[in-house]
């Protein structure tokens, strides 16, 4: 079961490219060009989140050098070992829906510290490539019209943010 | 986020100086900030390739006829909008470009969807339920190959990145699905007083 998985996984990425390429080549449109005119963007998006990462990288491997995170590991690590979710992961719950490049963040920390074969890394990956930040959505959009009563916009993305989480702990738990 | 910022640092150095671990919790500080540099670098290579094949896929016409496709499901979860609306259509291609990670074209097609949206919405200060649901679409974030956590992977060793796409897709699916079951579950409960 999970090596059919794998297989699926492991082709999604070639062919959605292949797919492109091909159809890019019938409709004429000189793949080369525009594929290096896409990829400067590759630099600048890349360059401009360097801020934030900062921020969070920094005071996240402060929150783990200070012995809180392993502190509050202890407090609520039976529910946590309950669910067989590393506390690693907890941060990023909290920070999810909030802002994208701190959950990047996170995870880029979690990912580096504890290596790539750990659960909490792959657990981590699952929880941040399925998330997308609810408030900034909500503020983007309903600030480019002028709304100020966003009615149940809110509730509804932060309950499918819940749902996300709890989602990838089932998911990750029978697949990864 | 200026509380939370706040909050992590305050927290660190109080609860670093009861522990009598501040030399470490000073010491992450410059090692957090060189591994932040490390994590955007290394994200370029891939960010710069997969935006790459992204704009092909926009340029050939890809994203407009997937959108195409999708519209017949957005008529249905947009009954309050007339169909011929313009809005209907770049909700598609809103959702579209979102599903492939092209965020920065994405969002002026979302904005000028909310504009159509706002036409036909009595109360202009107030979201009205096909704003809702469009944006519960756009919170639970359907994306097909999430490749900045793909990047971070690469940088770290990981054997086979690529093996998290599928648990990925499933996971945001059931949000996606549940964001869109919630607003019509709300629609019906949240009336307008």
């Amino acid at each position: 079961m999970v090596s059919i998985l794998n297989v699926i996984s492991l082709w999604i990425l070639p062919l959605i490219i292949l797919t492109i390429l091909t159809v890019g080549l019938i409709k004429k449109v000189p793949i080369y060009e525009v594929f290096t005119e896409g990829a400067k963007d590759g630099f600048k998006v890349s360059i401009n989140i360097i801020p934030y990462l900062v921020a969070i990288i920094v005071s996240i491997s402060m929150l783990r050098a200070s012995g809180f995170i392993e502190y509050i590991g202890t407090m609520f690590g039976g529910l946590f070992e309950a669910l067989k979710v590393p506390i690693e992961v907890l941060p990023i719950m909290i920070v999810r829906s909030l802002s994208g490049s701190a959950a990047l963040g996170v995870f880029s920390d979690i990912a580096h510290n504890l290596g790539p074969d750990s659960y909490a890394t792959k657990l981590a990956a699952v929880m941040v490539g399925s998330s997308e930040t609810t408030f900034y959505v909500l503020a983007v959009y309903f600030g480019s019209v002028g709304i100020k009563k966003f009615r149940y916009a809110l509730v509804t993305g932060l309950l499918a943010d819940f749902i996300g989480i709890v989602a990838a702990i089932f998911v990750c738990h029978f697949l990864v | 986020m200026n509380y939370i910022f706040y909050g992590l640092i305050l927290i660190s150095i109080v609860f670093g100086a009861i522990t009598g671990k501040l030399s470490d919790v000073v010491n992450a500080i410059l090692s957090g900030a060189e591994l932040s540099v490390k994590v955007a670098f290394s994200l370029i290579g891939i960010m710069a390739f997969w935006l790459g094949i992204m704009k092909i896929a926009q340029e050939c016409g890809l994203v407009k006829i997937l959108a195409k496709l999708l519209t017949p499901i957005t008529k249905i979860l947009f009954k309050d909008i007339k169909s011929d609306n313009e809005a209907i259509g770049d909700i598609a291609m809103n959702f579209t470009a979102n599903a492939l990670g092209l965020s920065n074209a994405a969002t002026p097609i979302g904005i000028k969807a909310m504009q159509e949206l706002q036409e036909v919405n009595k109360d202009k200060t107030s979201a009205s339920d096909a704003m809702c649901m469009f944006l519960a679409m756009n919170t639970a974030g359907f994306q097909i190959v999430p490749a900045t956590v793909i990047a971070v992977l690469v940088s770290v060793g990981y054997k086979n990145p690529t093996d998290i796409i599928l648990p990925v897709l499933i996971v945001t699916t059931i949000a996606f699905v549940s964001a869109i079951i919630i607003a019509l579950i709300f629609k019906k409960l949240w009336r307008v007083q």
